[in-house]
């Protein structure tokens, strides 16, 4: 099997430098794929950056989680994520969509599909693996009730189906299948957007505005809803597409505006300030009532307004400080990260993987100790980035003779989105 | 912040953890009735704005103090009722408060979401004409995963029977759950709690934020797969301390003065 690798060229997230220096050889009236040579590495950067915070944030609190993002600010590293697996989807999907059209584009996305879902079984496989053990050695009386939550091992039969239909999804494995149930709709998206790309995006902004008034969600398995509410993160993804797609070009004179940069930056440093209120509650008596009672909670189940504006004013502050030719994107210290972004869809699972073992290393040999949280999450990371490099080897020279018969087009069917 | 030699094994391990054996000491052997844990719980988290009025007027004014727990399995021990934080806080509150007829009674709610016990709580005031309720919440509907916002709703539709029946109320949280950790997510719970207790003025013992720091100080070890009451019934002692001087610092009163 070929590596799962996106190959990412050509506009970067939002910036307008490049709109001028990308060159634009496919010009349709509505999308326009600039076919740029050099991949973006502020992507990959990104992507796999999500990819260590999302590792860490799985994890017991340790020293690194203070280096996440969600402790600074409503939005945390999974927004990152969708909004960058939405714009590289829809990237490379879209360029299939116009080279090949659209009953391929969508029977590569439906085979990229199936890989997120065979990854999701794979590790619920592990999850079952691993509860299975606790639940057998760990009785104790302080925590009785809570022990509970491994009664639906008592019917194995039911679990294991519900769980199949992407219905039972134990906690720190609710983002593949909201990524199976994105990229199932993206024919539709890239298809929609081909038609009128702005009509569709307002479309998505409906799609979430009817889900806060109705209340809309998918039930999950014994009973709930699923943590992360399709319906709402929606919007995350198609806005990523839409920017993909030349909507960052278009909002380039939006984003150099320095009204703009002060507005995001007065709204992080206000995000800022209230989560510095949950960190130190001594300080809460700061926070004036009637904004905490207009702002709470911020839910993350349906990606509250907050969340999604916090994002967004981070995108757009961090597209303006790091251009696209920062020779440090270069930099063998960046290495590792960016190679992590460029393999996603494995280095996500064996983040997910990692953190279960992380979880059970701390408990069963280690005793939760402080100083070993930390060389769990370390050595979590350079597990991570081992991995990845070992995959881009597979790719670049193992698989070398492979990926030249089979030429770019096959090469390009495999990428994308990487979860 | 404690170096751990097993630490330097740690990268190792990680790797091939299924086929290491569990290299921690099985159950320590029960200890004997020690003398009280040392289970320093931070000012900031015994501290509330909100208040007891009733609380307060009931010590003040030298009438019996009937407290009246509710809440679900993780309000007791199994086995060992009287050693579980509602019994400590009995003694406890006894202790602080010599002079005033302190009652505490247990309601045990097992396997109910907060909705369900709700709509039952009324009745219970009723019954027993408590001055303060203590309302222990939250694990079954983390379990189930009810949506939060139900889940809050309904928390908020108790507090305003409770106080309408004529009550004071305490909020207590989760407990500090390491090893169900993956299984359980506490946070939207916790949250929930938190915008209830702020909306309606309610003091909320935070019992995740205290035993969490139990654990990270390593006044106790909650990842102990130990099947021994000790742990239990030392945590619990502490959570009845906890609770004891918590609820006298909602109520504005100085245990001093009562002597």
């Amino acid at each position: 099997m070929t590596s799962i690798a996106d190959r990412v060229a050509g506009p970067p997230l939002a910036d307008e430098a490049d709109a001028r220096a990308a060159a634009v050889p496919v010009a349709l009236p509505v999308i326009t794929l600039p076919a740029g040579a050099e991949r973006e590495l502020r992507l990959d950067l990104f992507r796999g950056l999500a990819l260590w915070l999302i590792f860490i944030d799985h994890l017991p609190n340790n020293i690194l989680t203070w280096f996440t993002f969600r402790n600074y600010g409503f939005s945390d590293a999974t927004e990152i994520f969708i909004f960058i697996s939405g714009y590289t989807a829809a990237f490379v999907y879209g360029r299939a969509m116009l080279e090949a059209g659209f009953v391929i584009a969508t029977a590569r996305i439906l085979r990229r599909v199936w890989q997120i879902y065979v990854a999701h079984v794979f590790l619920f496989t592990i999850f079952l693996a691993e509860i299975s053990y606790v639940a057998a050695r760990f009785d104790n009386p302080l925590y009785a009730e809570e022990m509970g939550i491994m009664d639906f091992l008592k019917q194995p039969d039911v679990t294991i189906i519900q769980a199949l239909l992407l219905r039972f999804r134990p906690a720190n494995m609710d983002v593949l299948p909201l990524y199976i149930v994105l990229m199932l709709f993206l024919p539709l998206i890239i298809w929609l957007m081909k038609w009128r790309a702005d009509v569709t995006l307002a479309l998505s902004v409906v799609l979430y505005a009817l889900t806060w008034q109705f209340d809309l969600y998918l039930s999950a398995y014994p009973n709930g809803f699923w943590a992360f509410n399709p319906f709402a993160w929606q919007l995350l993804f198609v806005f990523g597409a839409w920017c993909a797609l030349g909507g960052a070009r278009r909002m380039s004179r939006i984003l150099s505006s320095p009204v703009t940069m002060w507005i995001c930056v007065a709204y992080l440093f206000f995000a800022f300030c209230v989560t510095l209120t949950w960190h130190l509650p001594q300080l809460k008596f700061l926070m004036p009532k009637l904004i905490e009672q207009w702002m709470y909670p911020i839910t993350k189940t349906d990606m509250d307004v907050l969340r999604f504006a916090h994002f967004l004013a981070l995108a757009a502050v961090t597209v303006r400080l790091l251009p696209k030719d920062w020779p440090g994107l270069k930099s063998p210290w960046l290495r590792p990260v960016i190679l992590c972004g460029q393999h996603s869809l494995e280095i996500f699972c064996l983040g997910v993987f990692l953190a279960f073992a992380g979880h059970f290393v701390l408990a069963e040999i280690a005793g939760g100790g402080v100083a070993m949280h930390l060389v769990v999450s370390v050595a979590g990371i350079l597990i991570m980035s081992g991995m990845a490099w070992i995959i881009s080897w597979y790719k670049h020279s193992a698989d070398k003779s492979a990926t030249r018969k089979k030429g770019t087009v096959g090469n390009a069917d495999m990428a994308g989105g990487g979860s | 912040m404690k170096s751990n030699p097993v630490a330097l094994l740690g990268l190792t391990v990680l790797a091939g953890f299924l086929a290491v054996a569990p290299a921690r000491p099985q159950d320590a052997p029960a200890r004997t009735e020690a003398a009280p844990a040392n289970c320093e719980v931070p000012a900031y988290l015994l501290t509330t704005e909100s208040t007891l009025p009733k609380v307060e007027h009931a010590v003040k004014s030298g009438l019996p103090l009937d407290i009246l727990v509710v809440g679900s399995r993780s309000s007791t021990i199994s086995t060992l009722e009287a050693s579980a934080y509602p019994g400590r806080l009995q003694a406890v509150l006894k202790q602080m408060l010599p002079k005033v007829a302190v009652n505490v009674s247990v309601e045990l709610q097992i396997k109910k979401t907060a909705e369900e016990v709700a709509t039952g709580l009324v009745k219970l005031v009723e019954v027993k004409k408590p001055t303060l309720v203590i309302w222990q919440t939250g694990t079954y509907d983390a379990m189930r995963s009810i949506d939060p916002e139900d889940f809050r709703g309904a928390v908020g539709e108790g507090v305003v029977a409770l106080k309408e029946a004529g009550a004071d109320v305490v909020l207590m949280n989760l407990q500090y759950s390491p090893r169900t950790e993956t299984m359980i997510t506490a946070p939207p719970y916790l949250d929930s709690m938190r915008v209830v207790a702020q909306q309606y003025d309610t003091p909320l013992f935070d019992r995740f934020a205290i035993m969490h720091h139990w654990n990270d100080s390593g006044d106790f070890d909650l990842f102990s797969p130990t099947r021994g009451l000790d742990l239990a019934r030392r945590v619990h002692d502490c959570i009845g301390r906890a609770l004891a001087k918590f609820v006298i610092e909602a109520a504005r009163v100085d245990p001093a003065q009562q002597n």
